[in-house]
């Protein structure tokens, strides 16, 4: 959706320049892993906030449900039982969304102008009524986030609650959090409250606790605080260092040029055309009708 | 709760057993989390299941479900015997000097007293010795081998680490890794509080589960603390409401107690219950009984209820037994009831045994529904297949569905798990034809009691003299029953000591119930809540968040029984000289002439430091009790027994006596109790975030959360029975079956005990065959009727299964 409030610095498939005259704060969301209960409330209040009701599904052995992301869901709980240390079982479940990429390849790999913008506080936001459905966000983005929509075509994820945050308001899974996992605000103060809940978590005998903010896409405004950030894969599959997919480098790079070239021509064999031909003549009659 | 929520970021280390606080109370486990950020707390989970409040706990360690009282009798040895214990707290609290009668024994699994045929005991030797003015007897110097502490000692000393592993299956190294832990908190400026829910009291040995961490907690110095205490976390928003209105069968609002069938003289009835102190100097607050009983007649029966007629004593039932839930299904299925009520209560889904229920439902003639929901209890005649398959043509009971509102469709107040009651307001106008409780209730008590003018009956009176005052006498308002719960002066209330003076004038609600009296000059509905809406109106609306002592009392926002209390026993808090065990947690204190402080004072405000007169002031001792006394069914000292389905046919404790003797088993209900060798894992049933009981499994958000029915076990035993995550299994009891999907779980382990593999199977509640979610099956078809000996809570988390791939 479009928050003008929020002003644009990035907008999809877009040469001209995107408004810049007001600039807001960079914002982050916090996800602190070790304090989620997996509650499934922040799912709740997206639901709720968002007006989106996905279906009631099946139980296919595991607590997750809704089962993955949908253009109904914009956010899961993944939960995932791992054995660090021997003995030692642990329930890691983490919030599942779109991650807000400073450097979304999302936006980068979206060939339709404006359907995808970056707000200058980070948030990353979809305009379906631009979208074409093409899918190119799906492998542009290395969470594996975007769906699209079996009923209108268009690409679905987490706005971080543009909606809200325009307004001064924190996303509704913000909001909702009972226990304070999800917090929201600066990504600085962000980083600094990350840095306070990793010195508690050290002091507990996680020694590899740290903050998940990958610099492969330039850093992200939704971060975690993992338990293990030296192996952000046992949460779920949360890749290690992510990138933009080569995919999207080779669109942006020899394909989207070889296509300018390709349109170049069409255009130019138009303008010949026109030269040779001359304009297309409408019928008199057929003109007075219209 | 002895202290509230929010006192839980007090807390230094927190001990979650028998409950799942993020699983099942979200909100409130903020404050754990808030302990553990802001205190550096640690949590520490035991439970059978590896939890959501594991998952974020410092320690876990796993239990047999129903064992409890063998891992906390083994923490008390473990305490005693490491002398972890705050001796000073002890010796002053609790009843650990008292002397016990000589008469009292404990051999072989019993305690003396016990009467086979009955089952029950007879209990005059559980006492302390009385001297000649009829007070207990007290050896400071822990020297008389029966004074309680010693008694104590020798009980809990055969729960050694090795005996607790094997009846737990706590692995004996984890077992002692959470006792060091609980330990560290017998410093007086370290404190532990206990949170606990159904984990604990659906067992058959509910209530002395509790009463084990209440001990545990007393001999750490942890009772009327803050950041300590024994926290019940209350399974609905307003249950604590539905218990301090004395909703349950024995009671009258206010815990007092109905009079038994025996107890026909007026005066008799009052002071049985209006205890006489047991020590010197002791006050005992219970003595106030007379005037709690007579202003609750006075509010019900106004001027019917006089001096002369005792006040209407002889219109109060006079019970025989007690009739609670079990029990009046019990009458319902040997067919001596014609009509039920059933007013926002879903029996069908919620008592053990469903085809017992059921049956005894189409034995019924009539049946009204007061609820929201299309319950399963209101359909139970319908067949829906496996779910319920029965034959509608075959049941006649008739039956009414009286729409109701649901809490946000009304004012009114809640009272929370830490005795809060807080106001609320409607927030939508109810659908349909959907009407308030009140005025359901009203509406047919109004046509009741004119069916009883016009015709008569057998017994009109109670009825045609109920006080009725209500505006609108077929829907009485919240405000007009909250303030009849507080209570109102009925005539000139003057001082004692001046009798000039007038302290509450006549109609003038009344400021607490130190202000009732025993010669019906004052009407009040629940002693305990009075104060809570007093000439200054509504305390309960109050919205006023400041806490001046950064404890998290805020005093002025809503309004806690008793007189805005907010920590009970908080005189325990301090040592008897009146200096705080912990100055950082400093609640009450005597400034000379009387106690105050951040909480109100739970004690006699201008009794100074120094006097015999003890905190404990509902106990006629003034102290805490290690030793129940009379008090429990099955015991004076908390006794391990097991489960009534057992997976291991024996209790390790004395083979010759395997489960609490003293619980009541009706005949027919014995039979259908399973044998380990048919039914070989052990089931226990629990709730999940995602739902609210049987309740939002008919709203879309939490039906699309958790959609369809499932059971978890572990890994080993999914691999034995060939079952993969996902798979559809049957799980089997005694008494029926449930078709659920398998989640294969890392969370559930297989335990050693008594020499034996036990494997559990977790059945999460939830589901039946109304609503949005996926229809199931209710998961009561699978539990044994049988409940704590004391209070009848059915033990719905420890029974015995089988388990197959479908």
């Amino acid at each position: 959706m479009s928050m003008q409030s929020l002003d644009i610095q990035r907008r999809s498939a877009t040469t001209t320049p995107s408004p810049d005259a007001r600039q807001t704060l960079e914002v982050a969301k916090l996800i602190d892993v070790s304090k989620c209960i997996g509650c499934k409330a922040c799912q709740s209040a997206c639901m709720e906030w968002n007006d989106l009701r996905d279906e009631v599904g099946s139980n296919a052995g595991i607590y997750d449900n809704p089962r993955d992301l949908s253009d109904q869901s914009w956010t899961v709980m993944r939960f995932s039982e791992v054995e660090v240390q021997q003995g030692k079982l642990e329930w890691l479940i983490r919030k599942d969304g779109c991650m807000h990429c400073a450097d979304p390849g999302c936006l980068k790999a979206c060939p339709s102008p404006g359907a995808i913008v970056q707000y200058s506080n980070g948030i990353v936001d979809f305009h379906e009524e631009n979208c074409i459905g093409c899918g190119y966000c799906i492998t542009g983005c290395p969470f594996n986030v975007p769906r699209i929509s079996q009923k209108d075509n268009k690409a679905y994820k987490c706005t971080l609650c543009s909606d809200r945050v325009a307004v001064g308001q924190e996303p509704a899974c913000v909001k909702t959090c009972p226990t304070g996992a999800i917090v929201f605000g600066s990504k600085e103060d962000m980083i600094d409250h990350a840095q306070e809940r990793i010195a508690d978590l050290k002091e507990r005998g996680y020694d590899n606790a740290g903050l998940y903010d990958p610099q492969g896409v330039g850093g992200t405004h939704v971060m975690y605080v993992l338990q293990h950030a030296d192996q952000p894969e046992l949460y779920h599959g949360l890749p290690k260092d992510p990138h933009i997919s080569p995919m999207v480098g080779l669109w942006k790079g020899i394909a989207k040029p070889l296509m300018s070239f390709g349109l170049g021509l069409v255009a130019l064999a138009g303008f010949f055309h026109y030269i040779k031909v001359g304009p297309k003549e409408v019928p008199e009659d057929e003109e007075t009708e219209s | 709760m002895t202290n509230h929520w929010v006192d839980i970021k007090n807390a230094d280390l927190i001990l979650i057993m028998g409950g799942n606080a993020a699983e099942a109370h979200p909100c409130g486990f903020k404050w754990v989390t808030e302990a553990k950020a802001q205190r550096k707390a640690r949590l520490v989970v035991v439970d059978p299941r590896f939890t959501r409040s594991a998952s974020v706990a410092d320690y876990y360690a796993p239990i047999r479900a129903g064992s409890d009282i063998a891992f906390l009798g083994g923490v008390i040895n473990y305490l005693l015997t490491h002398d972890k214990i705050q001796h000073e707290y002890v010796k002053a609290y609790t009843d650990a000097t008292f002397v016990v009668r000589e008469d009292y024994t404990f051999e072989n699994g019993m305690f003396s007293g016990y009467n086979e045929a009955k089952r029950s005991y007879d209990k005059a030797t559980w006492m302390y010795e009385l001297d000649k003015d009829g007070y207990a007897i007290s050896d400071p110097a822990l020297q008389n081998p029966r004074c309680v502490f010693n008694l104590m000692k020798r009980h809990y000393a055969r729960y050694t680490p090795e005996v607790v592993s094997n009846i737990t299956g706590t692995p004996r190294d984890q077992f002692l890794k959470v006792c060091e832990t609980i330990a560290t908190c017998s410093a007086p400026n370290k404190v532990m509080t206990i949170m606990y829910a159904l984990g604990w009291t659906q067992h058959s040995v509910g209530s002395q589960i509790i009463r084990t961490g209440a001990m545990l907690q007393l001999l750490l110095g942890n009772i009327g603390m803050a950041g300590g205490g024994m926290n019940a976390l209350r399974g609905h928003s307003n249950i604590q409401g539905l218990t301090d209105l004395g909703l349950l069968s024995n009671l009258l609002p206010g815990y007092m107690t109905l009079p038994g069938e025996k107890e026909t003289d007026f005066q008799t009835y009052l002071d049985k219950r209006a205890l006489k102190p047991l020590r010197p100097g002791q006050m005992s607050y219970w003595q106030n009984y007379p005037k709690f009983h007579v202003s609750l007649m006075k509010a019900w029966f106004g001027d019917a209820a006089t001096r002369e007629n005792n006040f209407c004593f002889d219109w109060l039932p006079k019970l025989d037994k007690v009739h609670d839930v079990l029990q009046v299904f019990e009458d319902m299925n040997q067919g001596k009831m014609n009509g039920y009520f059933c007013q926002g209560f879903n029996p069908l889904a919620s008592f053990p045994n469903k085809a017992k229920v059921g049956g005894a439902l189409a034995k019924l003639k009539y049946l009204v529904i007061i609820d929201p929901l299309v319950t399963e209890t209101s359909t139970f005649w319908e067949n829906h297949g496996e779910f319920n398959d029965v034959d509608p043509a075959k049941i006649q009971t008739e039956v009414f569905r009286l729409p109701s509102t649901c809490f946000a469709e009304e004012d009114g107040s809640l009272v929370n798990s830490g005795r809060w009651l807080q106001w609320h307001y409607k927030g939508a106008e109810p659908p349909g034809e959907a009407r308030g409780d009140n005025e359901i209730m009203a509406g047919l008590f109004t046509k009741l009691k004119e069916l009883y003018k016009k015709e008569g009956g057998a017994f009109p009176d109670p009825i045609l003299n109920l006080t009725w005052g209500y505006k609108i006498p077929h829907a009485p308002a919240a405000e007009e029953l909250a303030r009849e719960f507080n209570g109102k002066a009925l005539a000139d209330l003057t001082d004692a000591k001046d009798p000039a003076k007038v302290l509450v004038k006549a109609g003038e609600q009344l400021a607490s119930f130190a202000q009732l009296r025993d010669d019906g000059s004052t009407a009040c509905g629940c002693w305990i809540f009075s104060g809570s809406w007093t000439d200054k109106g509504n305390q309960m609306a109050r919205r006023d968040s400041s806490d001046p002592s950064g404890l998290g009392n805020t005093l002025n926002w809503a309004w806690a029984w008793p007189v805005n209390r907010r920590v009970l026993y908080n005189r325990a808090s301090l040592d008897p000289a009146g200096k705080p065990w912990d100055p950082q947690r400093k609640l009450i204190g005597w400034d000379g002439a009387k106690w105050g402080g951040t909480d109100v004072p739970d004690f006699k405000p201008d009794v100074p430091p120094g006097d015999p007169m003890n905190p404990f002031i509902m106990n006629p001792e003034g102290v805490a009790r290690l030793f129940a006394i009379d008090k429990m069914a099955e015991g004076p000292f908390p006794e391990h027994y097991e489960p009534f389905e057992t997976p291991i046919d024996t209790n390790p404790m004395h083979p010759g006596v395997i489960s609490n003797p003293a619980a009541r088993v009706f005949k027919g209900d014995m039979e259908a109790f399973g044998k380990a060798k048919e039914f070989p894992y052990v089931a226990t049933t629990y709730r999940l975030t995602e739902h609210f009981h049987y309740w939002t499994k008919h709203a879309r958000i939490n039906a699309v959360l958790q959609p369809e029915q499932f059971i978890e076990i572990g890994e080993e035993l999914a691999q034995a029975k060939g079952i993969k995550a996902g798979d559809k299994v049957k799980v089997r009891s005694n008494r029926g079956y449930i078709k659920a999907v398998a989640v294969v779980t890392k969370r559930i382990r297989a335990l050693e005990v008594a020499g034996k593999k036990v494997h559990t199977v977790g059945v999460p509640i939830h589901w039946g065959f109304q609503g949005l979610a996926k229809n199931g099956f209710l998961t009561n078809t699978l539990t044994p009727v049988v409940g704590d000996a004391n209070t009848q809570t059915p033990e719905f988390k420890a029974f015995l299964v089988d388990i197959e791939k479908v």
